[in-house]
């Protein structure tokens, strides 16, 4: 196959540097013609080198292609150089495809914004991180994407920097996911010394060839996980990611869902022989994940905040993800990345579509009966929602109960239950947001009814193609129950994975498993509804009836106060309590007090040179007698 | 070749401060662009030393040679890969610190460019000097145009801070003084030839003994330059004191001379006590990692924060420099380079501020992002550099030193990665303080964005910052053999006192110098048996 796809990611570097420097000077619609433009071009090249490796023999996997050497310095080499596999190409084709279809949609939501062209330059200077990202060859060139998103996401969080709730948000994102960076650091040097390579391919063979200890390995994939909770919003480093829908609707759809947020699902894939080699570190990264995707879920629940309910949801369903890798099925987690990447970007979209028609506004308590003023936005929005709770035949049903499955076939039972228990959350709060926005009593402002209209062209189109992936994109991997190779995906990804323990189920168990999962998904809207249409004063009920519980829940478990009160304010106070005492005082006192003393001992010695004769001729004569008296006695 | 180009680079700016005694004071202008115009043929000159400089031996290259006083006292200079980048360094920011006091220094504009280029070429004489003598006498004469900078133009406090950088630096460097005689008389009772050439001292293999008090006297003397914890005080007070382009020479090029004094003299001369000490040298730097990023945090005025900062980089250097292995090394010399640029560059940035709003607190700004958006932007990239972010150049730094750390000690290495993440904390925090927020002060919305001077003399730094991010090979690679004689040299004497100890019998008091000319003979052989 050929080796262009090095342009995939240079051709937004390009259009980011062009719009950076001369983007105030130009037109906004050539700004968007741009951007878009080059996000189109990315994409056609991915596909095209899609194509091409379909062509070759899984043998011929990965193909490299080596621009220059970066680093280099003693034992530490890293070269600037892209690889295209399988398990890339599934990556650029979605960074891509759903980054092209939110450029496009920002034309629309972004057009009166004053800072016009500082999105779009973001927003492409984004896209190249994360195809740097996905597709670096080697583990120091994947950390520079892996900073760079974390960069963009810090500048787009921060977008609207005039309120402070913005500018806080993003440099909240940015330290947090420095934490996990600093694992993420910890581990590749670990990964250098002991491999002597950055390279993937020489990683996954020295590692499969098991040359190094168990221990090593274990520690190695605990410290790269650290990195991918930070990125990917995993406990205990998801905080940051509710706080980042202060950013515009599109970031919170490109960045915050589809694609940056799954950068620590990508890595755990791309370096899976670390999870199979170490069932322990397997282990924590599935566990990590489920609770994760109860306890996001359960944050959900009382949200009213449309974008915030959409953000831990994401928190959740990255957690299942990570169930899927953890378990051994690094292909079925990949999967629900894919098919997540075009569902939420959806409902993001959605959601935006409905705070555009609404002059901003983001408090479901204030919306409702939107259903017949949105004939576009509502059956997308729809769509999404399905797709989400795992109502069969639609992309999320086929993703999550692959995950799902493999827990359970790997003997899992408590992630299995978690993951299963997180699936009724879903399709409960995703429905409750459904009904609260789109049905029920109108509860619309009067300002902002005045305004009510839905979205341009440019911005329903979007949400109609990625409406249409959400239900088709699940049929590339069909569940083993339908026949041997209907699971294109996992067959397609599977020369890239270390072969692990692969349990199988019968059939019988199979599709027991899988009436589970859709009586649950069915059960959780069917809760919804009861509570949010039929009878609207249960939730009030239950509330009042635990109120501490619900008190938690609105509080998020009060862990942000947590965080504040045992690592920042600490951090603050102890540091200005050793600056006023300890190096003005101490430190810089002692030099100071040097100084003073040096000057006193001076002044004091100064008395000595009185200039006076006889002063003089006393000390001689003390002296004279001092020594005689020695020299007698 | 027989033009002394090193030497012209060197005595170029004092020179042209020659030229100003036929200016009229009146003629700032014409003063500025003088001192400009000489800025940049020297940079121009030092990029042919750049481009001559050869990278495969580690032998020093343009050498110059001359006696100069008699007793071993001689002109002695030349670079290695090591001093050539931070002579670049030094030419580099020159010009641009001409520029960045083009508005904010009215007073006296004769005098200080006199002592602007005086002080530039005390300082690349530290950086070429070959002669202990000559070095100490470079190291010296740089203080007093700097004691003018800070004395005449800088801030309410600058007496103070003058004269506190002063006088804490002197105190180091009389001790060092009083042990380069110590070497001297020892390399004469020994050799029987009087020298201050370094070279002759890497071949003299001391008492261990004696190593420790010569060791301390250097390192002292360095360590107060650096500024390692606990020497550091003075620091934020002459950057707080300085005058904008102060700042900029002092933590761009200043600081480097300690970190450079440990590689090319501490370490190499007195390798058995440098290895005794280093367990301690390295906890002082990894606590000055972390308490510098703590201060910086708390700090309300914003070049104290930068000042801090400093403190913090420099103990990563630090401790990359005592990590003694190639990664760590040029790690070590490359983040210099960096913390050159983008703690300079952080420092014209607030420069830029203070001419506009005459404060230095951060809580007298906020929201200045809307009022100047290409300042903005500019600020910025600054200080992604400084935090380390990848496709800068701070990123290739900072892994490489904390990947040499790593080789040696994996925990301090762990800790020391702790600057990753306060780093980004107290930059982003101030960056947010300052730039980002409602524009509330009404004083702001008079700013104007940056003039096209001021572009000018960032847009070189912010280039240079992305071309050393992306390419640091050809700067890696002029340093390469030099760090390996460099580290041949420190390892050296290892192999004999480890190896052959039993064979020698060092006596262990007074009579250390008889024992020294058996210690040499041995060192020698043992060098050329490797």
């Amino acid at each position: 196959m050929s080796d262009i796809f090095w342009l995939i990611p240079l051709i937004p570097a390009l259009s980011t540097l062009i719009l950076a420097v001369f983007g105030d000077r130009l037109p906004k619609k050539y700004i968007s013609f741009q951007a878009c433009g080059a996000v189109f071009v990315s994409f056609l090249i991915s596909l095209y080198s899609f194509i091409g490796l379909l062509n070759i023999s899984p043998e011929q996997y990965p193909v490299v292609k080596n621009l220059f050497t970066w680093i280099h310095s003693g034992n530490f080499q890293a070269n600037l150089s892209f690889q295209f596999d399988p398990l890339t190409a599934v990556m650029t084709l979605v960074v891509t495809a759903v980054g092209f279809l939110i450029h496009v949609y920002s034309i629309g939501y972004m057009a009166e914004d004053r800072s016009y062209s500082r999105f779009f330059t973001l927003m492409n200077l984004f896209t190249f991180s994360m195809l740097i990202l996905v597709m670096a060859s080697n583990i120091v060139l994947m950390f520079v994407g892996w900073e760079g998103v974390g960069f963009c996401s810090y500048m787009l969080i921060g977008f609207w920097f005039e309120k402070h709730s913005a500018a806080n948000a993003g440099k909240k994102a940015f330290i947090v996911n420095r934490i996990g960076d600093a694992g993420f650091l910890i581990g590749i040097m670990f990964i250098i010394v002991s491999i002597g390579s950055t390279e993937f391919a020489n990683i996954n063979h020295a590692v499969a060839g098991g040359s190094l200890s168990p221990g090593l390995v274990t520690l190695i994939a605990l410290l790269l996980f650290v990195g991918a909770t930070g990125k990917s919003a995993q406990i205990p480093l998801y905080v940051w990611l509710p706080d980042a829908m202060e950013g515009p609707t599109p970031v919170s759809a490109l960045i915050h869902a589809a694609t940056m947020v799954t950068a620590g699902v990508y890595m755990v894939a791309r370096l899976n022989v670390f999870y199979t080699m170490s069932e322990a570190a397997g282990f924590i990264v599935a566990l990590i994940g489920a609770i994760t995707a109860v306890y996001a879920a359960t944050m959900a629940l009382t949200q009213n905040d449309i974008k915030r309910v959409l953000a831990y949801s994401t928190i959740s369903q990255i957690g299942y993800m990570f169930i899927g890798c953890g378990v051994g099925a690094f292909a079925a987690g990949i999967f629900h990345l894919y098919t997540h990447a075009f569902f939420k970007s959806l409902l993001f979209l959605a959601a935006g579509s409905v705070m555009h028609a609404l002059s901003g506004e983001l408090d479901m308590r204030k919306m409702g009966g939107l259903k017949k003023y949105m004939p576009y936005t509502y059956p997308t929005f729809l769509i999404g929602a399905i797709a989400i709770a795992g109502v069969p035949f639609l992309s999320g049903f086929f993703s999550k109960d692959a995950i799902l499955t493999a827990a359970f076939a790997n003997g899992q039972y408590v992630i299995w239950a978690l993951g299963l228990s997180g699936a009724v959350l879903t399709a409960f709060y995703m429905f409750r947001l459904i009904f609260l926005t789109f049905h029920g009593k109108e509860r619309i402002q009067p300002e902002a009814k005045k305004h009510l209209h839905e979205s341009p062209s440019v911005m329903t189109v979007p949400l109609s193609i990625l409406a249409f992936f959400s239900v088709v994109a699940g049929y590339a991997g069909l569940p083993v129950v339908l026949g041997k190779n209907v699971n294109w995906f996992q067959n397609f990804l599977s020369p890239l994975m270390h072969p692990g323990h692969e349990a199988h189920l019968n059939l019988t168990t199979e599709w027991l498993l899988i009436g589970v999962s859709i009586v649950v998904a069915l059960g959780g809207i069917w809760i919804a509804y009861l509570f949010y249409l039929r009878n609207p004063q249960i939730p009030h009920r239950i509330a009042a009836r635990f109120p501490f519980l619900y008190k938690l829940l609105v509080h998020k478990y009060y862990v942000d106060e947590a965080y504040d009160t045992v690592f920042v304010k600490p951090a603050i106070k102890g540091s200005e309590f050793v600056y006023q005492k300890f190096d003005l005082n101490v430190i810089d006192g002692a030099v100071n007090k040097t100084a003073a003393g040096s000057g006193w001992l001076g002044k004091t010695l100064s008395y000595l040179q009185t200039g006076l004769i006889k002063d003089y001729a006393l000390v001689f004569l003390l002296g004279t007698i001092i020594l005689l008296g020695l020299l007698i006695f | 070749m027989n033009i002394p180009i090193l030497s012209i680079i060197t005595f170029l700016p004092a020179a042209g401060s020659l030229l100003f005694i036929f200016i009229n004071r009146k003629q700032k202008n014409l003063i500025r662009y003088t001192a400009l115009f000489i800025g940049i043929i020297n940079f121009i000159l030092s990029l042919f030393l750049f481009f001559q400089f050869s990278g495969q031996t580690g032998d020093p290259q343009f050498v110059e040679k001359a006696e100069w006083m008699g007793y071993g006292i001689q002109y002695h200079i030349g670079i290695d890969g090591i001093s050539l980048l931070l002579v670049l360094l030094t030419t580099f920011l020159m010009p641009i610190v001409i520029l960045s006091s083009w508005n904010s220094i009215q007073e006296k504009v004769k005098e200080y460019h006199i002592f602007m280029l005086l002080l530039v070429t005390g300082i690349l004489g530290v950086f070429v000097s070959l002669n202990l003598f000559l070095f100490y006498v470079f190291w010296e004469a740089m203080l007093i145009p700097m004691y003018f900078l800070i004395g005449i133009w800088g801030g309410k406090r600058k007496i103070y801070a003058t004269l506190k950088f002063v006088i804490f630096t002197m105190f180091g460097s009389l001790l060092m003084l009083v042990a380069i005689f110590a070497l001297y008389s020892i390399f004469y009772k020994t050799a029987g030839s009087y020298s201050f050439n370094l070279f002759d001292y890497y071949q003299l293999v001391l008492n261990p003994n004696i190593q420790i008090w010569l060791f301390l006297a250097f390192g002292l003397a360095f360590a107060i330059k650096v500024p390692m914890f606990p020497f550091h005080t003075w620091l934020p007070d002459a950057h707080v004191e300085a005058p904008t382009a102060g700042s900029v020479i002092l933590a761009g090029v200043l600081l480097k001379m300690g970190t450079y004094g440990f590689l090319r003299f501490a370490l190499p001369l007195f390798p058995d006590a440098a290895k005794k000490f280093i367990p301690y040298l390295a906890a002082l730097s990894l606590i000055g990692i972390i308490y510098g990023a703590l201060m910086a945090l708390i700090q309300k005025d914003v070049k104290s924060l930068v000042a801090y900062s400093s403190v913090s980089h420099m103990g990563l250097i630090m401790l990359a420099v005592f990590a003694l292995n190639l990664e760590s090394l040029e790690g070590a010399v490359y983040q210099m380079l960096n913390h050159g640029l983008s703690t300079g560059a952080l420092f014209l940035c607030v420069g830029i501020l203070y001419e506009r709003a005459h404060t230095r607190l951060i809580k007298d700004y906020g929201g200045v992002s809307r009022q100047m958006p290409v300042f903005a932007a500019f600020f910025l990239i600054c200080m992604l550099s400084s935090v380390g972010l990848p496709g800068l150049n701070g990123f290739v730094g900072e892994v490489l030193c904390l990947f040499g750390i790593f080789q040696s000690s994996k925990l301090l290495a762990i800790l020391g990665v702790s600057t990753i993440i306060l780093g980004a904390a107290y930059l982003l925090w101030m960056y947010q303080r300052v730039m980002q927020g409602p524009l509330e002060n009404k004083k702001i919305m008079t700013f104007k964005d940056l003039n096209k001077r001021e572009i000018g003399f960032l847009v070189p730094i912010i280039i240079l910052m992305f071309f050393m991010g992306i390419f640091p090979r050809p700067f890696l690679r002029k340093m390469d053999a030099s760090v390996h004689k460099l580290l041949n040299q420190i390892h050296r004497s290892e192999t004999y006192f480890v190896d052959k100890e039993t064979a020698i019998i060092i006596p262990e008091s007074a009579s250390g110098i008889e024992s020294d000319s058996q210690i040499k003979e041995k060192g020698i052989e043992s060098e050329n048996n490797e």
